[in-house]
């Protein structure tokens, strides 16, 4: 251990740099793109899962109970080696004509990150005072108006922090997409470490990537909390 | 390449999915999952249990160290810790670690940082006055932790470390990274084997995590009921 030769150009400048830079870029792409889609998908499947109509409030709970459940490294590996068989043909060959690791690990990861937002939102919109949508309804407001004018504007300000956390998740569950191939940050310091056996400098130069991105982030939320939400709760 | 699903191949691989090449080899599949599970949940609440109580310290220095550590492990991806124990572990060593016991390693150090939070909530959740009686009555501040707040603390975590093993369940799957022959290993195993039913492989064992995971969060569901103070 001792004996260890530090050389940390091998990952500030060169190749190597470019190899994991390309990474981060690849893993905040596929963190933006998964985040955008599973705040949607979550959305919907929170307003199913309180839908007054009962099978679709039990496919949706459904939905939840299933993707919480089951490991994430499944689920890509589901989508990216199983899911021909279930698609149809036209799909798979628009699939494979793109980037299928990606795009695999896109859905992958938004549903299973859509399942959790789901709960955040749903808890968020419990929050509200259920006066509120009775208030709105009498007003003449259809179900989904109301709550699209009047419950989730409110909720989603509540939801903030929580969605915020299931975002910091995403951005470090992203790294399970090597497994299927995916150039993302991990993926590359591994390359580095296999290409320049300096396995402590790549992985300490993806380590800080990481806990920089996670360290910002739970500083925004901290203020966030202190500087907005404190005063709604107090009032 | 539209073709039907046939899952014979899940009967016919049935005792390897569930204990790998036991008792002729070595153990694997569920079993094993669970045996990684079991294990690193144990070391983790004793791991999460002093890092939590030394996150609510007294002393302001102990008290932002452990936090810096906490958020530096919470920062990073599994997989990070996971890779970080394989090259790290046999250096500190000085001799190789089997890939189970780097695993379980890395599944402790990560979880331990997640248990601390749950530990530190249900320390918070017991009332001051508890500590300021126990004091009060001559207790040693490491006396009241022990005999009065942890045993009703304890009992207020029972369900979110329920609901913690779930997660370490599901994140055993990662040992297949390096090669530990637990579910998700032996499934891409038999996969790489029969090469053409991955469908049918990958459904079955996301179904076989559904089933024991969701008995879990069940329990912990019946458990937060169950234990609810009595108003």
């Amino acid at each position: 251990m001792l004996k260890y030769q530090f050389d940390w150009s091998v990952v500030t400048s060169g190749k190597y740099f470019d190899w994991l830079l390309s990474g981060f870029y690849t893993t905040v792409q596929l963190s933006v793109v998964s985040i955008v889609l599973s705040f949607l998908l979550g959305l919907i499947i929170a307003m199913m899962r309180m839908s007054h109509v009962s099978p679709i409030r039990w496919f949706a709970h459904g939905y939840l109970e299933f993707f919480r459940n089951t490991p994430l490294l499944i689920q890509i590996f589901f989508w990216y080696f199983g899911s021909y068989k279930l698609l149809p043909k036209a799909f798979n060959d628009w699939l494979n004509q793109m980037n299928f690791e990606f795009a695999a690990a896109v859905i992958a990861l938004t549903i299973y990150t859509s399942a959790f937002i789901a709960e955040d939102i749903r808890s968020g919109v419990r929050s509200i005072p259920k006066e509120q949508l009775e208030a709105a309804r009498s007003s003449g407001f259809s179900y989904v108006r109301s709550m699209q004018y009047i419950i989730l504007p409110q909720a989603v300000r509540l939801t903030i922090p929580p969605l915020i956390n299931q975002f910091l998740n995403l951005t470090k569950n992203s790294s399970l997409a090597m497994t299927i191939g995916v150039m993302e940050l991990t993926y590359q310091a591994r390359q580095v470490e296999s290409y320049t056996f300096k396995g402590f400098e790549a992985f300490t130069a993806a380590t800080l990537v990481y806990v920089v991105m996670s360290v910002v982030i739970t500083l925004l939320i901290t203020y966030y909390d202190e500087k907005f939400l404190s005063p709604m709760k107090a009032r | 390449m539209q073709t039907g699903l046939d899952f014979t191949v899940i009967w016919t691989n049935i005792t390897y999915f569930f204990i790998g090449r036991f008792p002729h080899g070595a153990l694997g599949g569920i079993a094993l999952t669970l045996y990684l599970a079991v294990v690193a949940c144990i070391l983790s609440f004793f791991g999460g249990l002093i890092l939590g109580l030394l996150n609510i310290s007294n002393n302001k220095l102990i008290r932002y160290a452990t936090l810096a550590v906490l958020n530096f492990i919470r920062g990073m991806p599994l997989l990070m810790v996971i890779f970080w124990m394989y090259f790290l572990l046999p250096a500190i060593m000085g001799a190789t670690v089997s890939e189970s016991w780097t695993v379980i390693a890395a599944l402790t150090i990560f979880t331990s940082a997640y248990m601390s939070q749950i530990v530190k909530a249900g320390v918070e959740s017991i009332p001051r006055g508890q500590t300021e009686a126990g004091l009060s009555s001559g207790l040693k501040p490491w006396q009241v932790m022990i005999f009065i707040v942890l045993p009703q603390g304890l009992r207020n975590m029972i369900p979110s470390f329920v609901n913690q093993f779930v997660s370490l369940i599901k994140d055993t799957s990662l040992a297949f990274i390096v090669g530990v022959s637990e579910l998700t290993h032996v499934a891409t195993q038999i996969n790489n084997r029969t090469m053409i039913y991955p469908t049918e492989i990958f459904a079955f064992i996301a179904v076989v995590y559904f089933i024991i995971c969701y008995a879990f969060t069940s329990l912990s569901r019946w458990l937060e009921r169950r234990l609810a103070w009595k108003k």
